[in-house]
């Protein structure tokens, strides 16, 4: 179970506004979050993760408290360790796709594994360069799991994927995450891409 | 020919390239996180040697390293160091001077990198510092090797500021530059010929290698 409740004040351009979120999710569960561009969607998820700080709030995650302001709690993002798929994938240029999920881990069983359920294995000694954008997308998320966080973010992951690519990848990891009981947190231009997934939505709105 | 002032000048550049490697890098990782008052004063401190006319520079660090004032005093009284007309001097006044042509390459290829990746890499539990060397270094070392390379020839090249702090000492502070003035001088322009034919060569080389080695990456040696 995860309780968020945070303000932070955001700049979008020269204008001035306030970022005021609470999101409760059972653990286990998918939440989809949309909203206008700039609305805060990617900050809110920074937010969670330790990178960025908000004026005031409290984040709790399957009982440990990762931030309280008003106690001057604030975890930082390697102790929350919290699974993060960005929107440009972030993915190391100079790190094969083993060498990327072993940075992120020493299991190399679950390396092995991940790689099978990317169905990288053709790939696993190739850069990013070289692999696709599903493939690349799939890697990502593969890093972003290879701790086995409680908790997975991510951030507008299938954007840049034609529809096909996205059924079939969002169908993937969901059996992973009900493996893992991961709570997972995407946000998403287009919520109707998870829907009959989803558990909940949240609308951020500018 | 005498080749000391020439193995002088590749000695003072090789030891000088190495200690800015070292100052170098966290300096510009360091300023490369923000712009705060603090890193802008320190940024235009450290690029002023870019513009300052290096005898101006010469000239303080002469009046700092003396034996007779403030740090150069408390130097040779402490520890019975003189900085002034000795190799250990040219070396701190090289390392100020070149200063720039290691920190600027290295802090721009820094600001380029996505910060999503360092931000990656920390979510995966990995510290600010295992961060930098297995992350951002790797993906930098083509401007690593620029500033290397040009922060070597410039200290090659160097004249004003050597001449200021380390005289025309031979075998200790006479390097190339300044054994071509000093023939140039005493109308010994055959000499003069021999040691400018070999750094103009020499430097042409290193950077030219800069070119090629980074050829697909940078458009211009300082970037």
């Amino acid at each position: 179970m995860i309780a968020i409740d945070i303000h932070k004040k955001l700049k979008v351009g020269a204008r001035e506004t306030d970022l005021n979120v609470k999101l409760q999710a059972d653990k286990g569960s998918l939440t989809v979050i949309h909203g206008p561009s700039g609305a805060g969607k990617s900050t809110f998820l920074k937010v969670i993760a330790g990178l960025m700080k908000p004026e005031q709030g409290t984040i709790i995650v399957n009982d440990q408290v990762w931030l309280d302001t008003s106690n001057n709690i604030n975890l930082s993002p390697q102790e929350r360790r919290a699974g993060f798929v960005f929107q440009n994938y972030a993915l190391f240029p100079h790190m094969t796709v083993r060498q990327q999920l072993a940075f992120a881990t020493n299991d190399t069983k679950w390396i092995d594994r991940s790689i099978a359920i990317g169905q990288l294995q053709d790939h696993a000694d190739h850069k990013p360069d070289y692999l696709s954008g599903g493939q690349q997308q799939r890697l990502a998320i593969l890093r972003a799991m290879a701790n086995k966080p409680s908790l997975l973010l991510m951030d507008e992951p299938f954007s840049a994927l034609d529809q096909t690519t996205k059924v079939g990848l969002i169908a993937d990891f969901k059996v992973l995450w009900n493996e893992l009981l991961t709570t997972v947190i995407i946000v998403s231009h287009y919520p109707q891409e998870l829907a009959g997934i989803a558990t909940q939505e949240l609308y951020i709105g500018a | 020919m005498d080749w000391s002032p020439i193995w002088l000048s590749v000695k003072l550049a090789s030891i000088t390239t190495l200690l800015l490697l070292l100052i170098g890098l966290p300096l510009a990782y360091w300023l490369s996180k923000g712009r705060s008052v603090i890193r802008l004063v320190l940024e235009a401190l450290i690029t002023m040697p870019l513009v300052l006319p290096p005898s101006v520079l010469g000239f303080y660090l002469l009046l700092a390293f003396s034996p007779q004032h403030g740090v150069g005093k408390w130097l040779h009284d402490t520890f019975n160091i003189q900085l002034v007309f000795s190799f250990p001097g040219l070396i701190l006044a090289s390392v100020i001077y070149s200063l720039p042509f290691m920190v600027g390459p290295i802090k721009s290829a820094l600001q380029q990198l996505p910060a999503s990746w360092a931000q990656a890499s920390y979510t995966m539990g990995k510290s600010e510092q295992e961060t930098f060397l297995k992350v951002l270094l790797p993906n930098i070392r083509s401007s690593v090797f620029t500033a290397m390379v040009m922060t070597f020839a410039h200290t090659i090249g160097e004249f004003g500021v050597v001449l200021m702090i380390g005289g025309n000492i031979p075998g200790q502070t006479k390097v190339a530059s300044i054994a071509i003035y000093d023939a140039v001088e005493g109308m010994d322009y055959g000499t003069a010929n021999n040691y400018s034919l070999l750094l103009f060569a020499f430097t042409f080389v290193i950077v030219t290698t800069a070119f090629i080695f980074n050829r697909n990456k940078a458009k211009s040696p300082l970037e």
